[in-house]
């Protein structure tokens, strides 16, 4: 099958790569690009472990095409931290202990950062209602859910 | 409610995990991660059909198809005769193993692989399974545990006979085993109970659920060497199959343990790893596999579905005198299955005098099941708790009274013989009724109950083994055979920091391959921080003996005049920390390696757990909410009571599951309806409340800082506390699980 040239941002990083139409841009940012901090668990759109933002939209990589990467910015969990500190999504993940074998993680936090960036001060029933895309099977989600709180107590200190 | 120090430094509080960098930066590297050069794609074909005999596979057409480099089906295991395989909790016979892996005559389940691909591309794999013809005589299913058992149901094996009582009968069946445990006299005792109650119960089968689906990568080298790259709960339990399975000695194969995402008991069998193997011996290159999601689904895990019926008596003044259970399990396609633990667990909560317990393990046309935390405790719970609530109604006792009555405590005979050494249920219990949730007023409004449950899991030992390296600045790097599910290599960590006085951030966990720590059991049976904590802390006294040699080196003492404490060498006036010999110990002989195994086969610590549910039933539509939820459980002692809440949390949540919704829905042929996570739902964040955790400690004497496991025991009691506020709220309640509104529905409907 030929393939098609696309040319995208992704973490910010102007990015180009070759894919086949059928590719979904889940199998491309981990095969093809090595961004496997991004979790395959169902490959159908019901458990949010593929979790990016696509302009700032979050979505489930598994269901869109690499090819509609095209001209698109792309973030990933790779993305999240800056080179001296964790987002505090991610230092409040640790410190609540929010994660166990932490395959879910990456989609919880790519979500939960989406979730503060669009509502700084949500409720408890808020953070359940954003999350309930993102299947964690270990945790129960309560110390998720403590943890996106308190990140976004943090986040709206500091803002 | 947090746990006490109990004196300690370290174990008690919650460092961050030594992991957790790597985890929410999305570096750790997981099985489906694994990259090589030259990698190429597996897939695998899986019979549509429940049950069928594999008349012939055509796989010329695949063979063609460019890309393709190799195709194998269920003749290219090498027969290896049928001798009897570790599995990591008990052994299986190799026959079914392998055949499991890749069906050969027949298929016995839909899902069954049968035959097997790999491509340049996971797409040109997945085109290639099209492309192979496989002819199928398709035989009647059975899938019920009680259908399969009944003379002239299909049947799965054709060689099966039923063992009973340890005999082989000659019976040919479904029924691969019937054994009972027997303790005084059942009958009399019945006879002279005041109160006699009995009921029967069915569960559905239900899956693990692990977030990550199985995955493998081989690389088979031309010198006949293996390397298998995957997400397993025992390294050396997957190398031990994958031997089995192909043929090989063990020295031959070495397992990688990648981070693994999740496993609840079902990433102890082989799936992929030998099919991986062998395709990669046949391409040449190395292969890397990842399950679908429908297959995940189909083809592995479950747990059983079970048919349990259970009697129990009491006197007068509220103590049970009598119990008999009777349970049947479905093992799924192969025998081996879950109901030798349910009948552990069964009574396992009560002190009772005469009783008899009846098992049954049965081959339905469903993927063989296997463990699922606390595997065979919920389906019992579910049905023993229930009962024991009507003999506490009919003796117009409290739940919680008749349960503190009659609560197995220390020196309890159990049915099946077991004598309890020191037991937390008692104080479980009691901690129940000492909440401020047990004393706050029950949800209000017409519609609103509650309910209180208790389950037990016996947990395990099995072997561990630990090497520690001192470094010159004063930390120690552990290495460990333990693959980290959920913040043991963390757990770990603190019992060698707070043996040596160091700080959980002074040691460096590592989780090795199987070619570079000595052998260690499954990630289960709640066994890692109780086991292989022990022997972290072994190797911890090896690492200070060792070192008191070189204080006196120094010192120029005997080594039995240096003492060590708090993280301080002393002899007489000498004194020197850890950290400040760790950096001379080139002047006294070099480095310093501290090593040990256990193998704990006494000592081992079970763990009760109790909850209390409030829920809100919605008459209408049958939805039952769950308004507050607390789970109590005996830790023995919490090495990391964050992580300890978690596992509580996390097992307390799948109980809700299985107790509402979850469920393996088979259309009358025997195939799966439900494999995704769409339609088989499992609790999302926005089904729940928080999950109020209570930790209880009543240290292990079995174990040197006093641990129980605590992984398991959290998953049994929420189904049976459910059950009983859905019935303290609308007046009926269910033997049937999941308690799904239909079936609440169906149920105020009879009752009115
Ligand atoms: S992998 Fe995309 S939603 Fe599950
Ligand atoms: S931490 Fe394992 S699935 Fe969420």
């Amino acid at each position: 099958m030929s393939k098609i040239h696309v040319q995208t941002t992704i973490n910010g990083e102007p990015t180009e790569f070759l894919c086949e139409p059928r590719q979904s841009l889940l199998e491309v940012l981990r095969e093809t690009l090595g961004f496997t901090g991004t979790k395959e668990g169902c490959n159908d759109g019901n458990c949010g472990a593929c979790s990016i933002a696509v302009d700032g939209v979050l979505v489930d990589s598994c269901l869109m095409l690499a090819v509609e990467a095209e001209g698109k910015e792309i973030g990933t969990v790779e993305g999240l931290a800056s080179p001296d500190s964790l987002h505090p999504v991610q230092q409040k993940f640790l410190e609540h202990a929010a994660l166990q074998c932490g395959i879910c993680t990456p989609g919880f936090l790519v979500a939960s950062k989406a979730l503060l960036d669009h509502n700084p001060n949500p409720s408890e029933h808020e953070v359940r209602h954003w999350l309930a895309g993102n299947l964690c099977r270990c945790t129960g989600y309560d110390k998720i859910i403590r943890a996106v709180l308190d990140a976004a107590e943090e986040v709206h200190q500091s803002a | 409610m947090s746990a006490t120090n109990g004196g300690y430094k370290v174990i008690g509080t919650r460092p961050i995990r030594h992991d957790g960098v790597d985890k929410v930066t999305g570096r750790a590297i997981y099985g489906a991660d694994t990259r090589l050069a030259g990698l190429l794609y597996g897939q695998v074909l899986r019979s549509p059909h429940a049950h069928a005999r594999i008349k012939s596979i055509d796989t010329s057409k695949a063979v063609a198809l460019p890309g393709v480099k190799a195709v194998l089906t269920g003749t290219d295991l090498p027969d290896a005769g049928d001798q009897m395989v570790d599995l990591g909790e008990g052994p299986a016979r190799l026959k079914y193993l392998r055949d499991n892996v890749l069906a050969t005559d027949k298929a016995l389940y839909s899902g069954h692989p049968v035959a097997a691909v790999a491509a340049t591309s996971a797409h040109i794999a997945e085109e290639a399974l099209d492309l192979i013809e496989v002819e199928y005589e398709v035989l009647e299913a059975v899938l019920d545990v009680r259908e399969a058992m009944q003379e002239g149901a299909p049947q799965l094996h054709d060689d099966m006979t039923t063992q009973e009582f340890g005999e082989d009968t000659g019976r040919k069946s479904n029924l691969a085993t019937h054994f009972e445990h027997r303790l005084g006299d059942a009958d009399k005792a019945f006879a002279e109970a005041d109160v006699v109650v009995e009921r029967e119960f069915q569960t559905a089968t239900v899956h693990q659920g692990y977030i990550e689906p199985h995955n493998a990568t081989a690389s088979w080298n031309a010198d006949g060497q293996l390397t298998v790259w995957t997400s397993t709960q025992g390294s050396f339990t997957a190398r031990a199959q994958v031997g089995a399975v192909l043929d090989m000695p063990i020295s031959r194969i070495k397992v990688v343990p990648q981070e693994i995402g999740g496993g609840f008991g079902g990433k102890i069998p082989v799936y992929l790893e030998p099919v991986a193997a062998l395709l990669s011996k046949a391409s040449g290159q190395p292969v890397k596999m990842i399950m679908t999601r429908p297959a995940v689904f189909e083809s592995t895990g479950p747990t059983p579905g079970s048919y349990v019926k259970i009697k129990m008596g009491a006197d007068k003044s509220g103590k049970i005198v009598a119990a008999d259970a009777y349970i049947a399990f479905e093992s799924g396609a192969y025998p081996g299955g879950l109901v030798g633990a349910a009948a552990m667990c069964v009574f396992s909560c009560y002190d009772i005098p005469d009783g008899r317990i009846d098992c049954y393990d049965v081959v339905v046309n469903k993927p063989r099941s296997f463990a699922y935390r606390a595997p065979g405790s919920t389906q019992v719970a579910f049905a023993t708790e229930h009962v024991v609530d009507l003999l506490a109604a009919e003796l117009g006792m409290e739940p919680l009274e008749i349960r503190l009555k009659n609560t197995a405590t220390t020196g309890t005979r159990r049915i099946d013989g077991v004598v309890y050494p020191k037991m937390g249920c008692k104080e479980v219990l009691e901690a129940i009724r000492d909440s401020e949730h047990y004393q706050s007023p029950v949800p209000a409004g017409p519609n609103g109950g509650r309910g209180i449950s208790v389950g037990y899991w016996f947990n395990v030992g099995l072997k561990s083994s630990c090497t520690a390296s001192v470094n010159s600045d004063g930390t120690v790097s552990l290495v460990e055979g333990s693959t980290d599910i959920g913040g043991t290599r963390t757990s770990v960590a603190m019992q060698f920091a707070e043996t040596l006085g160091l700080r959980a951030e002074d040691v460096k966990p590592q989780v090795a391959d199987t070619d570079s720590i000595g052998h260690t059991d499954v990630t289960g049976g709640s066994r890692v921080t109780y086991a292989t904590g022990w022997a972290a802390y072994k190797a911890a006294l090896d690492v200070r003996d060792q070192l008191c040699e070189r204080a006196a080196q120094l010192w120029e003492v005997e080594a039995g005049q240096v003492e060590f404490d708090d993280g301080v060498f002393r002899s007489g006036d000498n004194e020197m920390a850890f950290k400040e010999l760790a950096g001379r110990l080139e002047e006294t002989g070099g480095p310093v390696i501290g090593r040990a195994t256990v193998d704990p086969d006494s000592g081992v610590g079970g763990s009760f757990a109790a909850n209390i549910a409030d829920v809100e039933v919605d008459p209408e539509t049958g939805k039952v909410d769950i308004l507050r939820f607390t789970v109590v459980q005996d830790a023995g002692r919490a090495i990391h009571p964050a992580y300890v809440e978690g596992q509580m949390q996390g097992g307390s949540v799948q109980g809700i599951g299985w107790a509402l919704n979850e469920e393996y829905f088979y259309s009358g042929d025997g195939h799966l309806d439900n494999s995704s996570f769409l339609d088989y739902r499992i609790p999302t964040s926005l089904d729940l409340p928080m999950i109020e955790t209570i930790i209880v400690e009543v240290p292990n004497p079995g174990h040197p800082y006093g641990v129980r496991g605590v992984g398991e025991a959290n998953i049994a009691p929420p189904p049976a506390a459910i059950a009983a506020a859905i019935e303290d709220a609308v007046g009926v309640r269910p033997q049937e699980l999941p308690m799904k509104p239909d079936r609440i529905v169906a149920a105020l409907a009879g009752s009115s």
